[in-house]
């Protein structure tokens, strides 16, 4: 029957395909692209520098934060002073701590310590821990790269 | 009130007489039609690019200290900021090809010939173009396969004789690849080459408008054809929803890697090679020896490359012919080596 | 008092007169043949005389005069080559001297002879070997650099080669019945990797582990001390470790039953266990209790590394499917930081103490596995939204092309 005229029916089931179909592309191209430009939670790409948190850590105490995809170790040396390395041993990548006993960063796994330069005092780590500079800007401190 | 709005607009504007245009154009139909629609893709795939582009530009950051983090920050953080950046890295790519299979097609249908020899040099342009855009985006996420592809890259425009060092120097910023030449390559991708491409676009389509599709047939002879409107433009929508089912499968299924953050002191890592459109040129360079004669042999190479592609772009000027009907064994035979010759070093030189 | 100032100013004008002063023996020399004529061109390097000493310092004799008989009048002085009994000596006359040292290197020590004399070399030597080292043997002669000069051969980096000039020479070595493949075993050895691969110069080489003046080999009882100079976790587990008394009593020497002396590969799991190639294996037998505990140990850690194994891939492919998941990357850091526990709590011996490591990083594992998980879900919930998209599209598609369909036949009719 290739010569009868299109029925209505059909000729409305073309044009609901055709509005379902451009609209659902509609829908499917602008609910992707408002929800890219609604800034997500973390406001900033972690670049070179980041925020480890409030300026609340007593002296003689460390804090870890997270730099990037990596630990990091804040430190507040019994004078006060506040210092941030990089938390990554650089022996076998353990993630180091504090001693507030000897007043040295130690890493648990091989005994590696480091002083509060992050120079290497003791043990088998080859280099010394990266050291970043530190800001404190009001309550919060802001540690970055370089 | 409707009515009273749209008549002053038409006042204003003199919109009527492009309906009116585009209400008589046809298309001619016969067995290539199926070709016209790659323009049309290349067009789409462009829009895709313009978009993503913008969004992406919500996010990036072009120095070297940000701009691997933030393209990461885009993929992990961002919400369909993995899609987006995907889609944007695969439509460049897929729009290279469709402007290729474009551009071979308008070869084998002689339709570059008199009248359209500037529809012809302008879309050469149009291609050379897009090809900057692909190397320029290339450097963006700043990671190893890029900076070391572009270092490479810019190497061999150092080659050319007489301007070589100038170019590099102008492309890199300085002498070596740094952040200057980030700084640089995003200039140029996000401003210098949309302003250049958005000028020569209109005017490769304005000239398609004047002239229309070529009928591949002997002028004087009636062809059959079809409505632009709504024929054509329905059908060239398939393609387009074809193209975006493609492209958001790859996309989806296939994210664009990020690989690793660029560093400038490394040893360059082994495999490096530049996009896919680069390779046959880059294996062949690679293939030649290193003199030739007493001339060397890169420069050599770069030379009959560029001869190559002048006069492959200046087609129109030695292939005299008019109309499409008349064949020309020799330059149809000279297309299918061209072709051969791409797959074959591209292929090569990306298992190589 | 006026007198006084005057000796002052001699003492400091000695080195300086040298330099500008006549030197005889370097004019003549110089004009000689071959083996005399190149202790005056080497010593032009020499750190000696950049500290202004020339050839009488050690020689003896008479540098004003060009006349052979009053220069080198041994009645006047004159001492001629230095045997090798008794360089070690000669050299001590200003290096053992605290005063004289501290006006031109007040860090160094002054105890190079009275350590020599405690080694095997010197021991030797004042028994009557003379084939044994002396100080130009190591230091070299007439062009002797500083230590961090890194064209001496004790700098570091050429200190091993200096003693296998030596001590790898079997035609030197014959008659002293120790073997001559230390240097080559060395070479094999981490800690060549250490210090020649990665340029560590606190990594050891031969004087670390024997002392430099007072080279001698390290007794049985004290190797685990000399290792654990460096290596202190170790020993400090090795001592409380079942090990220690049966391996004292049998006179066996500590790290180097399991690791080797000179050849001490980079340890790995492969070494624990009751697998053939397991060093375990040199003492403990089938059924004994050593064997079952190190067959649960390395069952452990074995667990563990597959764990963290498991969970690293599934994290990173769903990585590289574009999710995010740096979070549980970086916990799963704090996962492989038990696994190296593990492996170092392994030298108490004691199966205990690795199951605590293991257990804590087996938690973590498990975390950052089901992270991946959810990750891998979140992917299939995308691929979920690309079917229902890609089904979209080929809806659209199909009205598109009835649409096309219908134009076209409505054309055809008029």
């Amino acid at each position: 029957m290739p010569n009868t005229e299109p029925t209505t029916g059909r000729r409305g089931l073309i044009r609901a395909l055709l509005r379902t179909g451009f609209g659902a592309s509609l829908v499917s191209f602008l609910y992707p692209a408002m929800k890219f430009m609604m800034p997500p939670p973390v406001a900033e790409s972690a670049a070179n520098q980041v925020s480890a948190g409030r300026a609340d850590l007593k002296p003689n105490s460390a804090r870890l934060f997270r730099f990037g995809s990596k630990p990091a170790l804040l430190v507040r040396t019994p004078a006060g002073e506040m210092r941030a390395f990089s938390a990554v041993c650089t022996h076998l990548n353990c993630t180091v701590q504090y001693n507030d006993q000897s007043h040295q960063i130690w890493c648990a796994c091989h005994n590696g310590q480091f002083d509060l330069n992050g120079k290497v005092v003791a043990g088998p780590p080859p280099r010394p821990l990266e050291q970043f500079t530190v800001h404190v800007q009001g309550e919060e401190v802001i540690v970055a790269k370089g | 009130m409707l009515k009273r709005v749209t008549d002053w607009l038409e006042d204003r504007t003199g919109f009527d007489s492009v309906r009116e245009f585009l209400k008589h154009k046809t298309v001619p139909i016969h067995s290539a039609t199926v070709w016209y629609y790659f323009g049309g893709i290349t067009l789409f795939l462009f829009v895709i690019q313009v978009l993503t582009g913008m969004l992406l530009l919500l996010y990036y950051r072009p120095t070297p200290g940000e701009a691997f983090e933030s393209v990461q920050f885009i993929v992990t953080q961002v919400q369909f900021g993995w899609l987006v950046r995907s889609i944007h890295s695969w439509s460049a790519n897929l729009m290279v090809l469709s402007a290729l299979i474009h551009m071979f097609s308008v070869f084998f249908l002689k339709a570059y010939r008199q009248p359209r020899e500037l529809t012809w040099l302008s879309g050469m342009v149009l291609l050379f173009l897009a090809l900057m855009f692909g190397f320029s985006g290339y450097l963006l996420p700043w990671n190893t396969l890029a900076f070391f592809a572009t270092k490479v890259g810019t190497d061999m425009a150092g080659v050319i004789p007489g301007v070589g060092h100038f170019v590099l120097r102008f492309l890199r910023g300085g002498e070596e690849v740094t952040g200057a030449t980030l700084t640089r390559f995003f200039g140029f991708h996000v401003a210098v080459l949309p302003g250049l491409t958005t000028v020569l676009l209109l005017f490769h389509l304005a000239l398609v408008q004047k002239w229309g599709m070529s009928s591949h047939q002997p002028p004087g002879t009636t062809v059959p054809t079809m409505p632009f409107f709504p024929n054509f433009v329905l059908r060239e929508l398939v393609g387009w929803y074809g193209a975006l089912a493609v492209l958001g499968s790859l996309a989806a299924l296939f994210p664009w890697e990020l690989g690793t953050k660029a560093d400038p002191f490394a040893a360059a890592p082994r495999g490096i090679h530049p996009e896919w459109y680069f390779l046959a040129v880059f294996y062949t360079l690679k293939l030649i020896p290193s003199k030739i004669l007493v001339f060397d042999g890169e420069v050599v190479g770069i030379l009959v490359f560029g001869l190559g592609a002048l006069g492959w772009m200046l087609m129109p000027f030695w292939d005299r012919r008019s109309g499409g009907e008349e064949r020309h064994r020799l330059l149809t035979g000279l297309g299918v080596f061209v072709i051969a010759y791409l797959v074959v070093f591209s292929a090569l030189g990306y298992w190589r | 008092m006026k007198s006084r100032w005057w000796i002052l100013v001699a003492a400091l004008a000695v080195p300086l007169a040298a330099q500008t002063a006549k030197n005889t023996c370097v004019e003549c020399h110089a004009a000689l043949d071959g083996a005399l004529a190149k202790p005056a061109q080497l010593f032009d390097r020499d750190i000696h005389k950049k500290n202004g000493f020339s050839c009488v310092d050690c020689h003896g004799g008479d540098p004003s005069t060009e006349d052979p008989t009053k220069s080198m009048n041994r009645a006047r002085g004159f001492v001629g080559k230095i045997s090798r009994r008794d360089a070690p000596a000669r050299c001590g006359r200003c290096h053992s001297d605290a005063n004289l040292m501290h006006r031109f290197e007040p860090q160094q020590r002054v105890d190079q002879l009275a350590q020599y004399r405690t080694s095997v070399h010197g021991k030797r030597l004042a028994a009557g070997d003379t084939r044994v080292a002396n100080c130009v043997d190591c230091h070299s002669v007439h062009d002797i650099r500083a230590v961090r000069d890194a064209e001496s051969p004790v700098h570091p980096l050429r200190l091993p080669e200096t003693c296998a000039r030596c001590h790898a020479d079997a035609e030197h070595m014959k008659g002293y019945k120790i073997p001559t493949d230390q240097f080559e075993k060395y070479r094999k050895s981490v800690h060549w990797d250490a210090l020649a691969k990665r340029g560590d110069l606190s990594a050891p080489s031969c004087a670390t582990c024997h002392g430099n003046h007072g080279a001698a080999p390290p007794g049985v009882a004290s190797v685990a001390r000399v290792c654990g100079s460096c290596h202190v976790v170790f020993e400090n587990l090795f001592a409380k470790s079942p090990h220690r008394k049966p391996f004292d009593s049998m006179g066996l020497a500590g790290c180097v039953v399991c690791h080797s002396n000179h050849e001490i590969a980079p340890p790995t799991v492969a070494m624990v266990g009751t697998a053939p190639c397991a060093v375990c294996l040199n003492c403990h037998g089938e059924g004994d209790k050593g064997y079952q505990a190190a067959a649960r140990m390395r069952s452990r850690i074995d667990e563990l590394e597959g764990s963290l194994k498991r969970a690293d891939s599934i994290l990173r492919q769903a990585e590289s499917s574009g999710m995010e998941v740096s979070q549980p990357l970086l916990d799963l850091g704090a996962g492989n930081e038990n696994l190296v526990k593990a492996k170092v709590d392994l030298h108490s011996f004691d199966p205990a103490m690795v199951d605590t490591a293991v257990s804590k990083g087996l938690e973590i594992g498990q975390a950052a596995q089901r992270a991946g998980e959810k990750a891998m879900v979140e992917r299939d919930y995308r691929r979920k939204g690309l079917a229902l998209s890609l089904v979209t599209i080929a809806v659209t598609m199909a009205g598109l092309w009835l649409a096309v369909r219908e134009i076209d036949r409505r054309r055809n009719h008029t």
